[in-house]
């Protein structure tokens, strides 16, 4: 047997193999097509043969062809064939070869299935890691249903080379298959902590992709990945938190606060460049975040430019480069830190690497000033001259016309100089960018007034010279300047010394073998010169020189009369028949001038470019409604423009999109362009001369004295630099002038010590060496703000968005419903709700029953099995918490605070509220938020947003305690309170996703619902803040204590409520001291600190300047939640002002409504329906008459106030659902008609549903 | 892995340049000193004679475009580990077909003598190697 096995492996050894197939395409340069074919009709004998190993060598081969570029997927079976080898050598060669020619429109992908369920299953670890390797290349939405619970389970295998794989191929199964992501999320999340730091990085890698793109769902991880930052030490691990950080802190400021110092730490310490930018990255991305409440960071800043420049001066490219990118995302924000590096940004310029250089020129763009922007223009025009490859030069050309034009030219302090370094830029040879220059040319002489003069002597010059220009055929592009310099000297001729002069060079014969377009201008413009020099020699007694003038254009002009421009000839005809009548009335001394200048009278103003855009359609004008009956197809077909002289086909420039409007909408425009094109009598707008002729009378124009000391030139020598020279002797003038100024007033003002001069000039020192009247560009009135915000319909991960907090195990968890579960291996997999695998189960949305879910709690009438569930959910909780608490330990500054913050309020940390967990987590930052408040007011909101959820009280609410003088006070808070319930308003929606979780689940399923669909009402603001109680000190306003956590202590049937209130100081005075108590009943107790004693208060963690509101929460212990609850409270303080300190006190009642022991809580129709089935629940009713809303107000009302989710609604009838803390399910179904709103409402708990109505019902009784 | 695509021996320096440059930046050239590794002086034309164990260490290194392991010693350890799974399969039917490819390799054409990766310079032995 093994002889015979021996034998063949000697007839094989003789095949080719894959180094023979190398080593033979290396040895046939010549004809290596051909011999790569016979190479393939070798392996096509060989694939047919029965020898496994001969296949295996043969796709071996072709993966190898693959590569080259050859089609290989003839070979697709023959792969698979080899894929299902029992050998792993051969297995690993199929799956290679699958991994890079499978796709998916490969059909033989449909026979893997089964064949890679077996490999998975594998008892080797290699065939299964061979086959999950393969397929993460080739997965495909069929695969990644049918194998995702396969790959779920391997994600908890013994083995952590498997677990690595499983969960990083997780990632590509989520993108095929979105469904797998809510039931597969438990676990990703668990391998966050597996104890192999491999599985670990890998469930790091999948989730902060998956972050990246949704991160605002994975905002609740954040301690996590905080812990798993501060305690890794693989640096891919790192980096890839760290920039999932970066993505996070702009949904949530105050994480960016805890994360400035762990990350100026790592900047410190790596050496990692790769890490070390992408901490200065985030650390980039935190300060923007709060670049408007945290003016102080420059040290931070500092520190990042500092590490960017040593990346900068790196002889890496890569480093360089990505140093130069974050260099210019700190520009944005602080400008002034990165314009210190100049130098270093200038020398970038000339590196080798043009993709280096461009980055250095875009810098450049943001770090101009009024100060340095001649100096940098002109390193950039030494560039111009040295740089190779005309592609680098244009670009350093459009660069330096962006750098001066931007925003609205607003760095140029001397236009003479800009002029100047525009006349340079036309020295360029070969530039695509002469209209780029024309434009700026004809902008900057229409739109600054006072230049004009200036500008008209340069453009007559450039006219003048026009052979420099024009002399070299391949200097084409530049020639669009002499379009405007035309234009300008005929335009503002009246500012010519010597019009006469321009008007001959304009005539040249020359001129004729320009573009059309730009004769046409120039012919236009003659005529304009004409006028002038007319009105010029007009009064004089001898006419000699006018009729000279005549004669020259009687003679230029006929060159143009014959152009083949249709245009040109146009325009020249016209004008020479005019010409010719004038000088007939020339010779009877007819005074013509004023007439002829008449021709060209009225200012031109400039027009936004996208003014005409902009106009607003006016009320009931439909553009597309046709205004006669459309003609029939065949007659537009013969209606079309006959092409006489020039044959143009309509061109399909537009991209096609695929709504039928935008194409017919194309077509005609087309169409329109085309009989524009064709019709010679239309003047075609050329795209620099979008102007439009309009005579608001001859607006004053300002009297400007503009300094001519710099003698014209001849282009071709660079005289800008010589406005360096003079703009700095300028700038010393006034300099020193200002020195002597100060002086003065130092000598009037001896008393003070003052630095004068000291410093570099600031900006506002450098005035305009003339004033100049920048004209802005009109605009229509009401022009709509422009919108252009797209996204990609085809992102994969679009469908990723998807809600996970409230998923992370917890009894109050939004359940899986049995359409969530992964398809378990069935012979035909079921996509959606499948009725048949769980017909079997018990009716409860909670539940769960595939073996994936098996650590997700199942909350079932089971309770005994519930207990022990929870008990071990504690234990990872406490873990949880534990980690927590070294973590606010690790940063001593807040240690005191947040130790204190934690006696009053330590919320529980249970995995359902990670919302609530989250904001305690982030409260605790090391900022104290007293302080932070009285330096920066307008940033308290971005500071601490939990705070910034302004209190906003009902309407109806405050019983007026307080005593008459107080009123007045009162009114102007009432004011106050206005502007920050518009504040609110606006933020509400922003605010809530993180703060009320809860609630805006809610909310989100009403808007998610069917509710969408009526947008005509906006939803009313709705506040769940309440005032507690106030008097002239101090105001408590209590948030609807709808932030609850279940079970945690040690008395089982007891749950915990948090309540929080916010106090805010309305006194002039200090407050300090709060003490924060209620009387506890038998049924709700204040939860103390250890060893206090049970009518100990407690200390509010802050103490509150004047004005300043912060918050505090309190944790309830309530062991029944069937009624309502209400405590007896008081608060001391003491009112500290600058003479005396008074104790004061504030009596206060808690009130626990019903409602605030429910949860919103998401619920499936198919498990609602189950629910209802079920018949466990007890039903009641109620009637509401007198509703006067829309039905989606009210069930965002109730959604809102009462916690309930919607699950279904049919036009005015909708299903709704909330549980309650301890798990009474409550299901509404609320319908209406006319006024009248009826509930029909069942719960497991009567009495806790008859509450639940009288809340209802008093919420409604309210509006 | 698509990296690999279209390569031809023209463009392989370059690609592999470029991979080196691509590789570098985020992990510090794991890649090349693994390959370094397991190929024992890595060059230019082990790569190209053997694409398919490029393709299998850089398969435990990432995995569907995602970095996987950037432990050498743990893919250094895995890669080890399938070679040799692939020698016990091959037993003793394996022997003749690799002394034959052990002749064949005796004359590797054009054997450069020192290679620039990236800012690695290999020395490139002047015996061919017998793998």
């Amino acid at each position: 047997m093994a002889l015979k096995i021996v034998k063949g492996s000697i007839d094989r050894m003789f095949d080719k193999n894959l180094q023979d197939l190398v080593r033979g395409i290396r040895n046939h340069k010549e004809d290596e097509a051909k011999y790569i074919s016979t190479c393939i009709d070798e392996i096509k004998q060989e694939l047919k043969q029965d020898n496994i190993a001969v296949k295996a060598n043969a796709v071996c081969k072709l993966t190898y062809l693959q590569m080259l570029g050859y089609d290989v997927s003839w070979a697709a079976f023959n792969i698979v064939e080899v894929m299902s080898s029992s050998k792993f050598t051969y297995k690993r060669i199929g799956y290679l070869a699958a991994s890079q020619c499978f796709h998916e429109g490969t059909d033989v992908i449909m026979l893997t299935t089964n064949q890679i369920r077996k490999d998975l299953s594998s008892p080797n670890q290699y065939d299964t890691g061979v086959a999950l390797t393969g397929l993460s290349c080739f997965v495909t939405p069929d695969l990644a249903r049918d194998l995702a619970n396969d790959i779920m389970t391997l994600m908890s295998h013994t083995k952590p080379y498997i677990r690595k794989k499983a969960v990083l191929i997780m990632y590509k199964v989520f993108l095929k298959y979105p469904e797998s992501l809510r039931p597969a999320f438990p676990r990703l999340k668990e391998k966050l902590e597996d104890p192999d730091p491999g599985v670990q990085s890998a469930a790091v890698n999948v989730i902060c992709e998956l972050a990246r793109r949704n991160p605002k769902n994975y905002l609740s991880l954040a301690p996590l990945f905080f812990k798993l930052m501060t305690s890794s030490t693989n640096n891919w691990v790192l980096i890839k938190i760290i920039k999932l950080f970066g993505a996070l802190t702009p949904l949530e400021p105050r994480l960016g606060k805890k994360l400035i110092e762990p990350l100026t730490n790592l900047i410190h310490s790596t050496s990692a460049m790769s890490l070390l930018y992408e901490c200065v990255n985030t650390v980039i991305a935190v300060l923007i975040s709060l670049s408007s409440g945290m003016p102080n960071h420059s040290a931070s800043i500092q520190l990042c430019v500092q590490k960017l420049r040593i990346l900068i001066e790196d002889s890496d490219q890569n480093l360089k480069y990505l140093g130069l990118l974050a260099m210019s995302k700190i520009l944005k924000t602080h400008p002034k830190s990165v314009q210190s590096h100049k130098d270093l940004i200038l020398q970038c310029l000339d590196d080798k690497d043009e993709s280096i250089r461009l980055r250095a020129l875009d810098l450049l763009y943001g770090m101009v000033s009024k100060k340095n922007l001649m100096e940098i223009v002109k390193k950039l025009m030494l560039h111009v001259d040295k740089a190779e490859g005309t592609t680098y030069r244009d670009e350093l050309l459009t660069k330096i016309i962006d750098i001066c034009s931007q925003s609205n030219y607003q760095y140029i302090t001397n236009f003479e100089w800009y002029i100047s370094i525009l006349v340079e830029l036309t020295r360029l040879e070969g530039t695509r960018h002469g209209h780029l220059i024309a434009s700026q040319m004809l902008d900057v002489a229409i739109r600054v007034k006072a230049i004009r003069g200036f500008a008209v002597a340069q453009m007559a010059t450039l006219l003048d010279n026009a052979h420099l220009l024009t002399g070299n055929t391949q200097r084409n592009g530049i020639c669009e300047v002499l379009y405007a310099a035309a234009w300008i000297c005929g335009e503002f001729s009246e500012h010519l010394e010597d019009p006469m002069q321009t008007l001959e060079a304009m005539l040249r014969p020359k001129v004729a073998t320009l573009p059309g377009h730009i004769q046409a201008v120039y012919v236009q413009n003659a005529a304009k010169l004409f006028a002038t020099v007319l009105r010029k020699h007009e009064g004089e007694t001898d006419s000699q020189a006018a009729q000279e003038t005549s004669q020259l254009l009687i003679d230029r002009l006929p060159l143009f009369v014959q152009s083949a421009n249709l245009e040109v000839q146009e325009r020249a005809s016209c004008i020479l028949q005019l010409v010719k009548y004038i000088q007939k009335l020339q010779q009877k001394n007819v005074e013509v001038a004023e007439e002829v200048t008449a021709l060209f009278a009225g200012e031109l103003n400039p027009v936004a470019p996208k003014a005409q855009k902009k106009v607003p359609i006016p009320d009931g004008l439909d553009l597309d409604a046709w205004i006669n009956e459309p003609p029939s197809e065949s007659e537009s077909e013969d209606e079309k423009p006959k092409v006489v002289f020039a044959k143009e086909e309509p061109k399909h420039s537009r991209s096609r999109h695929t709504e039928v409007d935008e194409k017919e909408l194309a077509r005609r425009r087309e169409a329109r362009k085309q009989e524009q094109a064709n019709n010679p009598f239309y003047i075609k707008a050329s795209p620099s001369s979008q102007k439009v002729y309009d005579a608001p009378g001859v607006e004053h124009i300002p009297v400007v004295q503009i300094d001519l000391s710099v003698p014209l030139k001849v282009p071709g020598m660079p005289m800008s630099d010589q406005y360096l020279k003079l703009e700095e002797e300028r700038r010393q003038k006034e300099k020193a002038e200002r020195k002597k100024k100060e002086k003065k007033k130092k000598r009037e003002k001896r008393g003070k010590e003052r630095k004068a001069d000291s410093g570099p000039e600031s900006e506002e020192d450098i005035t305009p060496a003339h004033q100049v009247d920048i004209v802005t560009e009109e605009m229509p009135e009401n022009a709509l703000p422009s919108d252009d915000d797209d996204k990609d319909p085809n992102d994969p991960h679009k469908a990723l968005d998807i809600d996970l907090d409230n998923l992370l195990s917890g009894s109050s968890s939004r359940p899986l419903a049995d359409s969530e579960k992964l398809p378990v291996r069935t012979h035909r997999p079921e996509v959606l709700k499948s009725p048949v695998v769980d017909r079997d189960s018990e009716s409860i949305p909670q539940e769960t029953k595939k073996k994936g879910g098996k650590e997700k709690k199942e909350k079932k009438k089971d309770k005994e099995k519930d207990r022990k569930r929870s008990k071990e959910d504690k234990k990872k909780k406490k873990k949880h918490k534990e980690v927590e608490e070294e973590l606010l330990e690790s940063q001593p500054e807040e240690a005191v605070q947040s130790e204190e913050t934690k006696e009053v309020a330590a919320p529980p940390t249970s995995t359902s509220a990670e919302a609530s967990d989250l904001d305690f987590w982030l409260s605790s930052a090391p900022v104290p938020p007293a302080a932070q408040e009285v330096t920066a007011p307008s940033s308290a909101a971005a500071v601490d947003t939990s705070s910034a959820a302004a209190p906003e009280s009902e309407p109806d609410d405050p019983k007026d305690t307080e005593p008459e003088d107080m009123k007045s006070s009162k009114h102007k808070k009432k004011k106050q309170k206005k502007e920050k319930e518009e504040k609110e308003k606006k933020k509400k929606k922003r605010h809530h996703h993180h703060h009320h979780h809860g609630d805006a689940g809610g909310e989100d399923s009403v808007q998610n619902g069917t509710v969408e669909e009526e947008e005509e009402e906006p939803l009313p603001p709705m506040s769940n803040y309440s005032l507690l109680a106030e008097n002239s000190y101090i105001k408590m306003m209590k948030e609807d204590a709808d932030q609850v956590y279940d079970i945690q202590g040690n008395h089982q049937d007891e749950s915990k409520v948090v309540v929080s209130v916010i106090f805010e100081n309305k006194s002039d005075s200090f407050l300090k001291s709060m003490e924060f108590n209620v009387l506890d009943s038998l049924n709700s107790k204040l939860q103390r600190p250890e060893g206090a004693g049970p009518h100990d208060g407690l200390t509010v963690p802050f103490q509150l300047p004047p004005g300043v509101s912060n918050e505090a929460r309190f944790v309830f212990s309530v062991q029944s939640i069937v009624m309502p609850q209400k405590l007896k409270g008081t608060l001391t303080f003491i009112v500290k002002s600058d003479e005396s300190s008074t104790h004061e006190k504030l009596d206060f009642k808690l009130h626990f409504t019903c409602t605030s022991y429910l949860i919103t809580t998401p619920c499936y129709s198919d498990a609602y329906a189950k629910l209802l089935e079920s018949g466990d629940l007890k039903g009641s009713s109620l009637r509401l008459e007198g509703i006067n809303m829309p039905f989606h107000h009210l069930l965002a009302r109730i959604c809102f106030h009462h916690h309930f989710s919607v699950v279904e609604r049919i036009d005015s009838c909708a299903s709704m659902y909330s549980r309650s803390i301890q798990g009474h399910h409550v299901c509404l179904l609320v319908k209406t008609s006319d006024q009248t709103v009826s509930i029909d409402a069942k719960c497991d708990e009567p009495s806790l549903l008859g509450n639940v109505l009288d809340e209802i019902k008093q919420t409604f009784s309210k509006c | 892995m698509s990296v690999y695509s279209f390569q031809t021996e023209d463009t392989e320096q370059q690609i592999i340049r470029e991979t080196f440059h691509l590789v570098s930046k985020r992990d510090e050239n794991v890649f090349v000193e693994t390959l370094d590794k397991c190929f024992e002086n890595v060059c230019e034309l082990d790569l190209i004679f053997h694409m398919d164990k490029v393709h299998n260490i850089l398969a435990e290194m990432v995995m569907g475009g995602m970095v996987l392991e950037t432990n050498m010693s743990e893919i250094i350890t895995q890669v080890e580990a399938q070679g040799k799974m692939e020698k016990s399969e091959a037993g003793i039917a394996g022997a003749p077909a690799r002394a034959v490819s052990a002749v064949k390799n005796m004359n590797l054409p054009e054997m450069p003598k020192n290679i620039n990766i990236g800012d690695i310079s290999i020395k490139v032995p002047n015996l061919p190697s017998f793998k």
